[in-house]
Formats: C-alpha cells, sequence, structure tokens
C-alpha cells in the first residue's frame, strides 16, 4: 500500500466508519445514564435545580482556592493541556478547511508557527500529566491501564499533526495519513473510556448543581 | 464464592445506581483532587482513602451491568467481580475513613458528589453485614430503644426535672397545636442539658409556643449513618406521626449535624412523601427570631473565637450565614478559620465515625487537619453547632493537649438574653 491509498483510506471510508462508532458510542453512554432515572427530591426546596444546574456546568470550571493551593502545578497542568488541545483542533487552518467541508462553517485561522508552538506545549504537558500519574501516590493507586490508553489516543493525534506539520520524519502524505488514522483511534477509543468526560462532565456537573440549587446549598 | 450476604450487599448497591451516578462514573477522569479534599487522606496520606477509591466496587458494578464493554467483558468472562473479599477489603475505607463531610464532591472538577456515592454504597455495605460494631450498635438501640446511646424517656425526663428547676421555666412536654416540636441529640441530654435550657429560655423571650414529644424526641437517625434506608426510614415516621399529631408547624432539628440531613432532606425521600409540617435547623430559626427582633441580648464575649462549621450544616444543609449573624449579637471577637464555610475541614466524627470505636486512632489522626486550621488563628473559645462535632473536638483537643473550651452556638446566645422582666412568667 502506498502512503496515498492509505490517505484515501484514511480520509474515506476509515473516517466514516470513526465518526459513526464515536457518535454511536457516545449516544449510547448517554442513553446508558438517563435511562437510570433519578426520583424527584421530596423535600421542601430552597431554591432552583435548573439555576443551580447551569451555574455549576461553568462554575465547576475554576477550581476552589484551598485545593488549588495543594495542587497549584497539577491544576494549571490541567488548563494548560485542555485550552492547548482546543485551540490547536479548532484554529489550525487544515482543520477548520476540514471541518468546513463538512459542516460549512468557517472562521479565522491562527498562524501555522503559533499552533507549533501550541502543540509543543500541549505534549508538554501531557508528558507531565503522565510523570504525575506515575509518580503521585494517589494517581497511582486509582490509574488502570483505561487512564494509560486514554493518555496515549490523545498524545498521538498532537504528536503526529506536529510531526507532520514540521516535516521532521516521514514524507509528509504518509505523516497526513498516520496523523488522520491517530484521530480516527482517538475517536473510536473515547466512547468506552473515561473520554466520555468531553460530554458527560456536563451531566455530572449538572446533577450535583440541580440538587444543591434545589436545596439552596453550595456547588 | 459469594455468600447469600454479599449477594445481598450487592443487590443493594445496584438499587442504588441512578442517572447521577451513571453520570459520576461517566466522568471520572481519575484526577486525584478529590483526596486533596479529604482529611483521611491528607492527614495519613494513604492513597487508599481517596474519596473516588472509596466507591470502586460500586463503580465496577455499574461498569460491569450498565455499560456496553463492561457487558461484553462479563459475557466473555474477564470483568472483574465485585466479591467477597472486597466487602472485606473496603468496609474500613467506606465507615471508618469517610465521616461523609462532602468536601470532595464539592471540589470534583467534573462536578461528582462522591459523598453522595459513599453514603449509597454504604446501603450494601450493611445489607451485607460488613458494617463497624459500634455503628451496629447504635442503629439496633436507636429501633429498639429510640435512641443510640440508650436514651430513654425517664432519662429525659429527669433533665427536662432539672432544667425546669434551674430556670424556673415549665417545659412542653406533648403539647398538641404548638408551633414548634423541638428535637434533641441523646448527646444533649446526656451531656449537654444547657441546650435544653438555652431553648426554654429563647422561646419564653421570642414568645414562640413549643414542645417536646414524649414519642419522638430523639433527632440523630443512626440508619442515615450506617446506610440502612429501611431504618432510617422508621426512625423518621416516629418523628413525623409525634409532629402530626401533635399538630406543630415547624420541627426543629437540634445541634447535630447528620440529624438535619436526616429529617430535613432525606427524610421526605425516605417516607415517600412530603411533610405536611416545615423543618428547620436551630440556628434557622434563631436567626430568624433575630431577624424578627425577638432576641434581645446584652453584652459581648471578649474572648477570641471561631465558629466550626459543621459540615452537614454548612454543605449538606446550606446554613451558612445564620451562624455569624448570630455571634455578631453576643461576639466581640470573632474570628474566621482559613476554610471557614463552605470549605471548612471536618473534625473526623461525623457520618457514624464517632461512633465506631474501632476508628479512634485513624479519627484522632484525621482531626490535626482541624488542629493546624486552629493554630493558625490562636482562639480562646471554638463554638459550634453540632453536639458530635463538640465531643469530637473536645476528644480531639484533649489528645494534642490544646486548651480550648468548646461550646455551643445556642446556649452561647441564650448567656447573653436579657431577661430580668420574664422572671417568674415562666
Amino acid at each position: 500500500m502506498t502512503a496515498e491509498t492509505l490517505l484515501t483510506w484514511a480520509r474515506g471510508s476509515a473516517f466514516d466508519w470513526a465518526i459513526g462508532i464515536f457518535v454511536f458510542g457516545m449516544v449510547l453512554r448517554l442513553i446508558e445514564v438517563l435511562s437510570l432515572g433519578k426520583k424527584p427530591d421530596l423535600a421542601e426546596g430552597r431554591g432552583s435545580g435548573v439555576k443551580g444546574g447551569l451555574k455549576t456546568i461553568v462554575t465547576r470550571s475554576i477550581p476552589r482556592a484551598s485545593v488549588f493551593a495543594r495542587e497549584p502545578v497539577r491544576i494549571t497542568n490541567g488548563y494548560v493541556f485542555h485550552v492547548g488541545f482546543l485551540l490547536v483542533l479548532l484554529f489550525y487552518g487544515p482543520h477548520i478547511e476540514f471541518i468546513e467541508n463538512l459542516t460549512g462553517l468557517s472562521w479565522p485561522a491562527l498562524p501555522g508557527g503559533i499552533i507549533a508552538g501550541l502543540g509543543m506545549i500541549t505534549m508538554a504537558s501531557l508528558v507531565l500529566a503522565l510523570i504525575f500519574r506515575l509518580r503521585n501516590p494517589v494517581l497511582r493507586h486509582i490509574s488502570t491501564v483505561n487512564d494509560y490508553l486514554a493518555w496515549a489516543v490523545t498524545l498521538l493525534p498532537v504528536l503526529t499533526g506536529y510531526l507532520a506539520y514540521s516535516h521532521a520524519v516521514l514524507p509528509y502524505t504518509a505523516m497526513l495519513a498516520l496523523h488522520i488514522l491517530s484521530i480516527e483511534l482517538l475517536l473510536v477509543v473515547a466512547p468506552f473510556t473515561k473520554l466520555t468526560h468531553m460530554f458527560s462532565f456536563a451531566l455530572s456537573r449538572w446533577y450535583q448543581g440541580y440538587q444543591a440549587g434545589y436545596r439552596g446549598i453550595e456547588s | 464464592m459469594s455468600g447469600p450476604s454479599v449477594e445481598k450487599g450487592i443487590n443493594f448497591i445496584r438499587e442504588q445506581i441512578d442517572a447521577p451516578v451513571a453520570s459520576f462514573f461517566s466522568s471520572c477522569v481519575h484526577c486525584g483532587m478529590c483526596a486533596e479534599a479529604c482529611l483521611f487522606y491528607t492527614q495519613t496520606g494513604d492513597p487508599r482513602y481517596t474519596p473516588i477509591y472509596k466507591v470502586e466496587p460500586m463503580r465496577r458494578l455499574w461498569e460491569n451491568e450498565f455499560t456496553l464493554w463492561g457487558r461484553i467483558k462479563s459475557t466473555l468472562g474477564i470483568a472483574k467481580k465485585v466479591t467477597e473479599e472486597d466487602f472485606a477489603q473496603w468496609e474500613e475505607l467506606v465507615y471508618d475513613g469517610c465521616s461523609l463531610c462532602g468536601r470532595c464532591s464539592l471540589v470534583c472538577p467534573v462536578g461528582n458528589d462522591i459523598s453522595g456515592m459513599i453514603r449509597k454504597i454504604r446501603e450494601g455495605f450493611s445489607a451485607a453485614g460488613y458494617a463497624p460494631e459500634g455503628l451496629i450498635g447504635a442503629t439496633t438501640r436507636a429501633i429498639t430503644i429510640g435512641s443510640p446511646m440508650g436514651v430513654r424517656l425517664p432519662a429525659l425526663k429527669a433533665q427536662i426535672g432539672h432544667v425546669e428547676k434551674e430556670t424556673g421555666i415549665e417545659i412542653p412536654l406533648d403539647r398538641a397545636g404548638a408551633e414548634y416540636m423541638v428535637l434533641l441529640s441523646s448527646m444533649e441530654i446526656m451531656n449537654f442539658p444547657e441546650y435544653l435550657q438555652a431553648i426554654a429560655r429563647i422561646m419564653r423571650q421570642a414568645g414562640r409556643t413549643w414542645t417536646i414529644s414524649s414519642k419522638a424526641f430523639e433527632a440523630t437517625n443512626s440508619g442515615i449513618q450506617i446506610g440502612a434506608s429501611d431504618l432510617a426510614r422508621e426512625l423518621v415516621q416516629r418523628v413525623v406521626d409525634a409532629a402530626e399529631e401533635l399538630g406543630v408547624q415547624t420541627v426543629i432539628s437540634p445541634e447535630c449535624g447528620h440529624a438535619y440531613t436526616a429529617i430535613r432532606w432525606e427524610g421526605p425521600n425516605l417516607i415517600g412523601r412530603p411533610f405536611k409540617f416545615k423543618v428547620r435547623h436551630i440556628l434557622e430559626v434563631l436567626d430568624e427570631f433575630r431577624e424578627q427582633g425577638l432576641i434581645k441580648t446584652r453584652g459581648k464575649e471578649q474572648a477570641r473565637l471561631t465558629f466550626h462549621d459543621p459540615c452537614q450544616l454548612v454543605r449538606k444543609g446550606g446554613v451558612v450565614e445564620q451562624p455569624r449573624h448570630l455571634l455578631d449579637l453576643v461576639a466581640e471577637n470573632f474570628v474566621e478559620m482559613t476554610d471557614h464555610g463552605a470549605m471548612n475541614w471536618c473534625c473526623g466524627g461525623g457520618g457514624g465515625v464517632s461512633a465506631n470505636e474501632r476508628a479512634d486512632e485513624l479519627r484522632l489522626k484525621a482531626f490535626r487537619q482541624k488542629k493546624s486550621q486552629l493554630d493558625e488563628i490562636g482562639v480562646e473559645t471554638l463554638v459550634t453547632a453540632c453536639a458530635n462535632c463538640r465531643i469530637t473536638l473536645e476528644e480531639g483537643l484533649e489528645e494534642y493537649e490544646m486548651d480550648i473550651p468548646v461550646v455551643g452556638l445556642t446556649e452561647t446566645l441564650a448567656e447573653h438574653l436579657v431577661e430580668e422582666d420574664q422572671e417568674g412568667q415562666g
């Protein structure tokens, strides 16, 4: 197989399958959660559950001061990774073109050099996250194969993307094919690992926030 | 091999898995931040006390039975099942190493109510018979005698007699149509009768009618702590029956944390219907009296003092500002601990830990979190609003040779009442 045929396959049927599994998997996960239902709270409430739920979806993005003080580097690193990953994903020119082809939506891109820098920062934060996971006693104790798998499939698209951009290893066509395949791997794996949190975080924040809002307690 | 009791435990845990629980497990990224919020971890450094790890058997059950991937693994026989050994191993984490303080739930970045899940998993552990002796004993006494400490009506009547003699105020027992029905914790009846005395004096000054039910005077609910909803329901039902029989408007939960959670939030959900009366914590009632100008005080405490927020009031109950308003009336030198209010650190004795003798050593170790909070501000008096916190704090302070008296807020307030003109009115 040549690099060109690999790229054609990666962009064609492989991509369709990956997106299909991703959407099916995520919807299934959502149904698995919602179908379990929740009993209504019969206690006399003090406030609005809906307001509390919506508020908590936003406010949980900000850490509590006392916990931040205990783990400033780990928490900051988490922000760096998420912001870096999203900027690279959404503001690299070819990514925007790709999304435009699929959806018709488009927006201004960031310069390639800045994206490359962000990609390196994102990878550095992932490496640091791995070091924490291997060395911190709590993280080591609670981590499973799942955590390392999720880590690897998250790193690969950033790494292959950076290598394709910098033309450092392999001809561009082959690297680009690997880049797209690594994204497809991420899409396929995501619904069956902790990466579901990319959507379910809103649900879990909502549930705690809803109860807190209804009961008039902090969340 | 799993015995029948373990199967029962697993069934009980399964029943607790609802949409919120499934969303929590779906979202957990194993970031470990919950450990940093837990005094059992911060003071021991033992990663087994990481809050989310304490519910691992529940997570495994959820994965095996409520997710596609888990079901595939179960079908192929490669899923890790929940076993009797897991119950034996996790019992200590679920009961000794958690006071249900709820701090972890407030810091989880994906919003998981972890302490709520620990409350839930206890249903399975108690059903399987994997619960600490101390808590089993307290729960049995609560059901058979009516009080986890074994306090019976004659003991209450004796205390009532003492208080009446000392204050000259009649304590109304079983008075139908009173506005308020006051609940007490056994600890208050036996160790802190000053609470009852304070209530009598404050109610007289506020000019409100109140009563104590001879059928349901106990506020604490060991069923909630051990995680046995059927027993918790029975204890709540006794209060509901008494309150509805007497036709009171409001039931007052005493200076106790979990008693408030039990009757205020879990109560209606346990009996399956809303109450026909309101439930308020004593601090909410006192603050209402203050707002309505029904409390007249004179003079202020001069000692440098601070307030220990009981977890179930401040985090699960939303009673945060009321104690501060009340202390404003009677304290000149009130200072806050760092992390006061919603992020206050637990004393270590909540969630049944103080009733579990096996956990004493761990609890005293965890108390160092409170110690460092107190060391930082150097106070002469510690005020709180939970009899269980009070005992736990007293024991911890004694262990670390810290000479700080612990007092209840209600009695502190009562000491400053202006009541010359009311004496003799009863």
